[in-house]
């Protein structure tokens, strides 16, 4: 093999994420109030779009995490001493992403350039020949080794060129577009009986029970951002480039992943605890209550942050003893990521159980429950059977609304110091680094700008489908509703 | 939503009346004084003499006490001048019987050096309640006992205060003070060598001070501390065991300023500590300076001490001086400030903003914030930028006593060891890493390569071709008007394959070649640096795994000899080669010995070298002999390459066009006394950058309006849709 | 009620000492007594007599929670545990690593971190609720529309992009307030001023989404209705009915935070400057001062059980049907 795969524990973490939440999806399909509120979701415009969004977000994260070690070349004296030479890898560990996204990986400038510039950002003294061949100093702005130097001495045509590749990409999304929507009315009007046209007529007044007007228009809108910018990003550094040269727009993207192991680790690894206490809490009361009331008291009583900050430094001390433990930085530095997310769900845990308590015990005073226990039948059937399903809505309402909430927790507490592996990019650790470029003359606000828009738009997506989702599901809304 | 940008409106509005410099962070009352501004970014800890070691508190203690030696403000090398001393004493050498020996005897037959230093009379202390005395002449504050505190918040609520001359006792109580129990002097294991009876002092002052209850004082004038006697007032004797060159240089530290006994014993009263009235709070002293409001957490004041002994303008100094117009000055009175206020910023950006804004007359900002004001040039000197020179910043190098390194842990099986193999893979990594790309994008061009422990300045560092590494660098050109070029990569590859590494794997067994690099986040943790530091690695196909930790836990691996390469610095104590060298004796390594050689460095050749030149002095007859020593030294240094000789950082200064005599300097710290500010100027500089822009407030009160308006028209409808 | 206050604070113990515990436990794990002595003594010339000596001075040198060599209650009391924790509970914060009170300190701290904590907190109550009312009243409307897409885009917005932009755009380009710092008195005024409106700012998104749920809620009972058809304009239905009922969900939810306020506020005083007792909590993360970190977190366990009693008390105020057996 030319690769030897990694799996990081958030990969793994990861995708089991994502199965579980398909196999839950299909498990769900089969009661009739989730699958309502479901339909609910899927009506809803701004949680449509929002899931969209979301999904191009989980599709970058989920490329950036399939992980490999490429094989180094054999030696000479590898070949020449055994007939089945021990392969070995490289110590780097790349994902599918890094892979797609090479020459952005590669092509390094010196310092500071601006979005889609030709030229540094800094003025600086560089020797030109003069007409009569000799060498004069002068100060001017560089040209960059990478950032469009296809266009060679036409730097001129920058902006036609730029112009061009917009109309380009802006066709071509169309194009893709066009194609999808057609095949949307076409599958519609399968399922619907009707023909392609009047479906799409139907979509687009909005009379499709799901929302596919606001899908296809997020879908449109991603279409024509990413098509701009990978028609772009072939020979311009469309978000400009860092204090060492680096491309802003990789940072961006690779940032994306740990934005998601945050956002989505955290409440996953936690919520069984948190599930199992608040029931075990609600249902038997009695000391057990007073058990679990004291802890989670307790652990929330303490400031987030200084539990945070002991944790994450304890953590830290534990990886630092161990160092046989991870062959790669790139896994000691998943480990402090993942540890980082066992101790925000522990800040974050308390809430969820105790809302989850609370509502056990107005579930276990219901008559049919009574009715269960006088009958006999056994505590833990009891839970599984009615508590359970009844706390499932509440559960992934906690789960939708934390999301945002992780995501800029992590930009703070990297800005602390407490955050993610410096060797892990993360919106945190871009905010981070690139705080000090404001303060410049003139003004290097790229990365910031960069970081702080990509973090937006997964935020308020985040926030607009857990709106959906809490309105669909919580019961009290959808009474009112 | 509405009423928050409208109150703040009127309330600027109001304001704005008051003056033009909306954003002046002090009060009004002190535009127009003679006052310097500036800013520290780390609390100081420990403002005792006794205690205080790091950069943030020199700033301070510096200005406040006076050691009996001071550097010069302008020569360079760094020369020594007496502060309150007459002279700068020379060392009398005694053999173990207590015959005098002559100055060049050999260090082996000297049993004891004697240092005498004799004050200059009618120097005074600043006013402090510790010397208020009443009428009866007995002092007005001890005993003072918790009800007589009971008002007392800070020392300025003690009504009186007094002052006395200063003494050669008070230079003997110190000394002996660093044997102290309750305070941990960083330089006592040090001094304990050397000092005669200081040893037995710290052990005899721990056993009195388990007798005595926790807060209650220690007379260290009841312990004796043979090495250090009194000649008459003004006159005090330090003998050293065997010969110690370099002790002159720590007579200009604060370890050795004076401490009066009654200061100490007005500290040492019971209910003192509790209201932080210490002497790590509160110093005395006789400098220019003396600390009148000391909040850690916001600002510190310095003000004019009204009875300093008065000290004059240098008149001679470096070539450049002349031309900087640092020679103006000559011969006037210092200090020239009235007072300086320090305000702790925390945070870069408001710190650089504010240097900007003019409200800070100089920065000594750190690292981060300079590559905004200056470029590198092609021929590796820096200059402003534009933005910067138009506002008539001046900007000041010199090339720090420093030296930063990347060290070889030398007991690690794959890097260390002085055999052949191991060596080169040492050597083949020095070429590797390209230092002059790190100053150049990492530090902006502060810093010069390093060839040896040695930073420039330091008796032993050679400019030129016969100054480089020749392990690491060809000469260019000829011998005269050359320049160092790094060997290229070929020949670390070349290095590297004999050391058994062909390619970065092993020769037989084809293993690649993994090497770890420990860091504590705020060296370079950075994730650009770890970046390119890795892009270093791969030019020799080595692998780099990069371990970053906090700092405790870095040290701790240090200490346990568990790193295999690892990033430190060293700051010079004093100016002498011996202070560098050490850092690589194999009698201070560090798993061995708990020394300052991370590297656990132990060449028996070395030692020897350095045992010979560290006795010796750089100056008289035996200078040239030392010099060859050293450059033996270094040579062996070179060649076993237990470091990649980093750099040599520049320190950068920025000054505005009002602040005038400032020079960048390293061992004397005592600089504020040489400050002179053109008041008149400052204000008209800072009034015309900092006219507040008021268009946007009333934006956004007219945005706000054009928002509410349609809202408030759509209601009033409403209303009449109802009523009808 | 006295009993049942006596309860609660009979009920705080446990939780104050098991909060004791586990931070001293994490703390211990993290930072030896000889990793603290390192952190204090510098970098050079680190011996490891002077280590020692450290060590003993500050009492480090004892065993974590049993003394075995000590006799009777010295079992317990002569552990750095006793020595360093368990005092907390009768106020004695001890000294600092370096050497300062740290009772006093906090002190010193409290007036800035209030200055700044308390403003943003009324005004940021103030300036929420009215907006919320505003939705509230245009709701339905392209105004109550946009004002709640404006609310979730705010919330969605990093608080350090507010600092970060605010500090840039007021303080740097239009030069109206010091870029940081704090003066005493009166003059703090023009240094609070910032970090209060940003503050401010930040906090809306959120709490007036949630306050807008809340007084929809309201307005649509029968009592709102009845009000209406007596005549009363939407105005003073708004204030008179909707507002005093919607306020009380509203005040025992932020009731909690209000000690809080105490703690300061992490991010803003070290952005700017201000000397309180967020930047002394994160100071001393940064420097490994656990002696004051976990004097930290005591008092905003205390704050927060306090926080906890309030709210149970705030509901029997507005909701006198609530009695506390």
């Amino acid at each position: 093999m030319d690769f030897l795969p990694v799996i990081l524990w958030s990969d793994l973490l990861l995708w089991s994420l994502v199965l579980v939440s398909l196999v839950l999806g299909l498990l769900s399909r089969r009661n009739p109030l989730l699958r309502g509120a479901w339909r609910r979701v899927g009506a809803s415009r701004a949680g449509m779009a929002s899931a969209t969004v979301l999904l191009a977000y989980l599709l970058i994260g989920l490329l950036d995490s399939l992980h490999y070690r490429p094989r180094l070349p054999e030696t000479a004296a590898q070949t020449a001493a055994a007939d089945e030479p021990r392969a070995a890898y490289a110590v780097d560990v790349h994902s599918l992403l890094d892979r797609l996204l090479w020459s952005l990986r590669t092509r390094n400038e010196k310092t500071y350039s601006e979005p889609l510039a030709t030229r540094a950002y800094a003025k600086e003294t560089i020797e030109v020949e003069g007409p009569g061949g000799q060498r004069l100093q002068q100060r001017d702005y560089p040209r960059l080794k990478h950032g469009g130097a296809h266009l060679g001495d036409h730097e001129a045509g920058r902006h036609a060129d730029i112009g061009q590749r917009l109309l380009r990409a802006g066709g071509l999304a169309v194009l893709i577009w066009l194609v999808t929507a057609a095949w949307v009315a076409t599958a519609r009007s399968r399922a619907t009986g009707g023909t392609p046209v009047q479906a799409w007529r139907q979509i687009w007044r909005n009379q499709s029970a799901f929302a596919w007007n606001a899908v296809l228009a997020a879908f449109a809108a991603l279409l024509l951002s990413a098509a701009a910018i990978a028609f772009l990003a072939g020979d311009y550094h469309v978000f400009g480039t860092d204090k060492v040269g680096q491309d802003v727009l990789y940072q961006v993207l690779k940032s994306v992943r740990t934005a998601l192991v945050v956002g989505l680790v955290t409440t996953l690894v936690t919520l069984p605890l948190s599930i199992f206490m608040g029931v075990l809490a609600g249902y038997f009361r009695g000391w057990v209550d007073d058990l679990i009331q004291y802890l989670y008291t307790t652990l929330s009583s303490i400031p987030g942050v200084l539990l945070v900050a002991a944790a994450v430094l304890m953590i830290q001390i534990v990886i630092d003893t161990h160092p046989q433990w991870f062959v790669t930085a790139v896994e000691r530095a998943d480990l402090r990521l993942l540890a980082l997310c066992f101790i925000l769900g522990l800040t974050s845990w308390t809430s969820v159980c105790r809302l989850l308590r609370g509502e056990t015990m107005k579930l276990r005073e219901l008559e049919y429950i009574q009715a269960a226990q006088a009958f006999g039948v056994a505590d833990l059937r009891i839970i599984a059977r009615h508590i359970l399903p009844n706390l499932m809505h509440l559960v992934i309402i906690a789960l939708v609304m934390d999301f945002s909430s992780l995501v800029l927790a992590e930009a703070v507490l990297s800005y602390v110091g407490i955050g993610v592996d410096p060797t892990t990019i993360s919106f945190g650790m871009m905010i981070n680094n690139a705080r000090m470029e404001l303060a410049r003359e003139p003004v290097v606000w790229w990365s910031l700008v960069a970081a702080f828009a990509f973090m937006f738009v997964l935020v308020l997506a985040a926030n607009l489908l857990a709106d959906a989702v809490r309105d669909a599901f919580d019961p009290r809304q959808a009474g009112a509703a | 939503m509405m009423a928050f940008p409208i109150a703040l409106l009127s309330v600027l509005l109001l304001l704005s009346a008051c003056g033009s410099e909306q954003n002046d962070p002090y009060p009004v009352s002190e535009r127009g004084r003679n006052i310097f501004y500036a800013a520290f970014t780390d609390r100081p800890k420990h403002l005792d003499p006794v205690q205080s070691y790091s950069e943030n508190e020199i700033i301070f203690t510096a200005q406040i006490y006076e050691p009996p030696l001071q550097y010069h403000y302008l020569k360079r090398p760094y020369t020594l001048i007496p502060a309150t001393a007459e002279t700068v004493p020379k060392p009398r050498y005694l053999d173990a019987q207590g015959h005098e020996l002559p100055s060049d005897a050999p260090a082996a037959t000297i049993a004891y050096s004697v240092y005498e230093i004799r004050l200059r009379p009618g120097i005074r202390y600043q006013p402090h309640p510790a010397f208020a005395v009443d009428d009866a002449g007995k002092p007005q504050y001890h005993p003072l006992d918790r009800a007589r505190l009971a008002g007392i918040e800070k020392i300025a609520d003690f009504p009186k205060t007094g002052s006395r001359e200063l003494l050669a006792d008070d230079y003997i109580y110190q000394i002996k003070r660093l044997a102290h129990p309750r305070l941990h002097s960083p330089i006592f294991s040090l001094m304990a060598e050397r000092i005669v009876g200081l040893n037995e002092l710290g052990k005899s002052l721990h056993a009195a001070a388990r007798t005595l209850p926790a807060d209650a004082w220690l007379d260290l004038d009841q312990y004796p501390l043979p090495g250090v006697t009194r000649v008459d007032p003004l006159t005090y004797r330090i003998t050293l065991h065997g010969k110690y060159p370099p002790f002159v240089y720590w007579l200009a530290m604060p370890f050795f300023a004076p401490v009066p006994r009654e200061v100490d014993r007005f500290y040492g009263q019971p209910g003192m500590a509790e209201k932080n009235l210490t002497l790590d709070w509160y110093p005395v002293g006789t400098g220019p300076f003396m600390l009148t409001e000391n909040n850690p957490n916001s600002r510190m004041v310095l003000e004019r001490n009204p009875n300093f002994h008065g000290e004059t303008y240098p008149c001679d100094g470096d070539a450049d001086d002349r031309a900087a117009g640092r020679l103006a000055d000559c011969g006037k009175p210092l200090p020239f400030i009235d007072r300086a206020v320090f305000s702790r910023e925390k945070e870069s950006i408001p710190y650089w903003n504010k240097f900007l804004q003019g409200y800070y007359d100089a920065s000594g900002i750190s690292e981060d914030s300079f590559d905004q004001a200056v470029r590198l040039a092609v021929g590796g000197d820096v200059q402003l930028t534009d933005e910067m020179r138009q506002k008539g910043i001046r900007l000041l190098t010199s090339v720090r006593a420093s030296v930063f390194y990347m060290g070889f842990n030398m007991l690690d099986p794959v890097v260390g060891g002085l055999s052949p193999a191991a060596t080169r893979l040492r050597q083949a990594l020095s070429i590797a890493i390209d230092e002059e790309e790190f100053i150049a994008i990492f530090m902006n061009g502060r810093g010069i390569p390093a060839n040896s422990p040695l930073p420039p300045g330091i008796f032993g560092y050679v400019e030129g071709q016969a100054g480089i590494n020749p392990v690491i660098y060809d000469w260019e050109g000829d011998a005269g008007n050359g320049r160092p070029r790094r060997k290229p990569i070929a020949v670390a590859r070349q290095l590297l394959a004999e050391a058994g590494w062909p390619n970065g794997r092993h020769a037989a067994t084809g293993d690649p070649l993994v090497l770890y690099l420990d860091t504590t986040a705020s060296g370079m943790g950075d994730k650009s640096r770890l970046d390119w530091l890795t892009r270093q690695f791969a030019k020799l196909d080595i692998q780099l795994v990069v371990r970053s930790t906090d700092y405790n836990r870095f040290q701790d691996k240090v200490r346990r000899g568990a790193v295999q390469l690892y990033y430190l610095g060293w700051n010079a104590d004093y100016p002498d080669p011996e202070n560098f060298l050490f850092l690589l004796a194999g009698s201070e390594g560090k798993v061995a010995k708990g020394g300052e050689n991370a590297s656990n460095y132990v060449n028996p050749v070395y030692d020897r070298l350095f045992e010979q030149m560290k006795n010796m002095e750089s100056d008289g007859p035996h200078g040239g002999e030392r010099l060859a020593i050293i450059r033996q030294a270094v040579a062996v240094l070179q060649h076993d390459a237990p470091w990649i000789f980093g750099s040599h950082p520049k320190s950068y200064t920025l000054s505005h066009q009002w602040l005038y005599n400032r020079k960048p300097t390293d061992m004397g710290n005592n600089t504020l006394k040489y400050q002179r500010i053109d008041v008149e100027r400052r204000q008209a500089l800072r009034q015309e950058w900092n006219r507040p822009v008021w268009w946007p407030l009333l934006a956004m009160a007219v945005g706000l309006l054009l928002i509410i308006l349609p809202a408030v028209f759509a209601y009033r409808r409403r209303e009449r849709g109802t009523a009808r | 009620m006295f009993a049942y206050l006596v309860r609660r604070l009979l009920y705080a113990v446990p939780i104050l000492i098991g909060v004791n515990l586990l931070t001293f436990a994490l703390f211990f794990m993290v930072n030896t007594p000889d990793d603290m002595a390192r952190m204090q003594l510098g970098v050079k010339r680190v011996t490891p007599e002077a280590i020692a000596k450290w060590k003993a001075d500050r009492g480090y040198d004892r065993p974590l929670f049993i003394n075995s060599a000590a006799s009777g209650v010295g079992i317990v009391t002569e552990t750095i545990f006793f020595d360093k924790s368990a005092r907390m509970f009768v106020g004695d914060f001890g000294r600092a690593e370096d050497g300062r009170d740290i009772a006093r300190e906090i002190t010193a701290r409290m007036g800035p971190s209030l200055a700044i904590a308390l403003p943003s907190f009324l005004l940021g109550l103030l300036v929420t609720v009215s907006f919320a009312l505003l939705l509230t009243f245009f709701r339905a409307s392209y105004l109550d529309f946009w004002g709640v897409v404006l609310c979730v885009a705010m919330m969605s917005i990093s608080t350090l992009f507010y600092i970060i932009g605010g500090q840039f755009l007021v303080s740097k380009v239009w030069r109206l307030v010091p870029i940081s710092g704090y003066g005493a008195g009166l003059d703090a005024w023009k240094f609070v001023i910032l970090p209060v409106a940003i503050g401010v700012i930040a906090g809306i998104g959120a709490s007036a989404r949630w306050y807008r749920t809340i007084f929809i809620e309201e307005i649509d009972k029968d009592y709102v209705r009845t009000a209406r058809a007596k005549g009363l304009s939407e105005w003073s239905v708004l204030f008179r009915h909707v507002l005093r009922n919607g306020m009380i969900p509203i005040l025992t939810g932020v009731v909690v935070v209000i000690p809080l306020l105490f703690m300061g506020s992490l991010l803003s005083e070290s952005f700017f400057g201000i000397p309180g007792l967020g930047s002394y909590t994160i100071d001393a993360i940064n420097a490994q001062d656990f002696a004051v970190v976990r004097a930290m977190v005591f008092i905003g366990s205390v704050l927060y059980i306090v926080g906890l009693t309030l709210t149970d008390l705030s509901y029997t105020l507005v909701d006198p049907r609530i009695r506390f057996e």
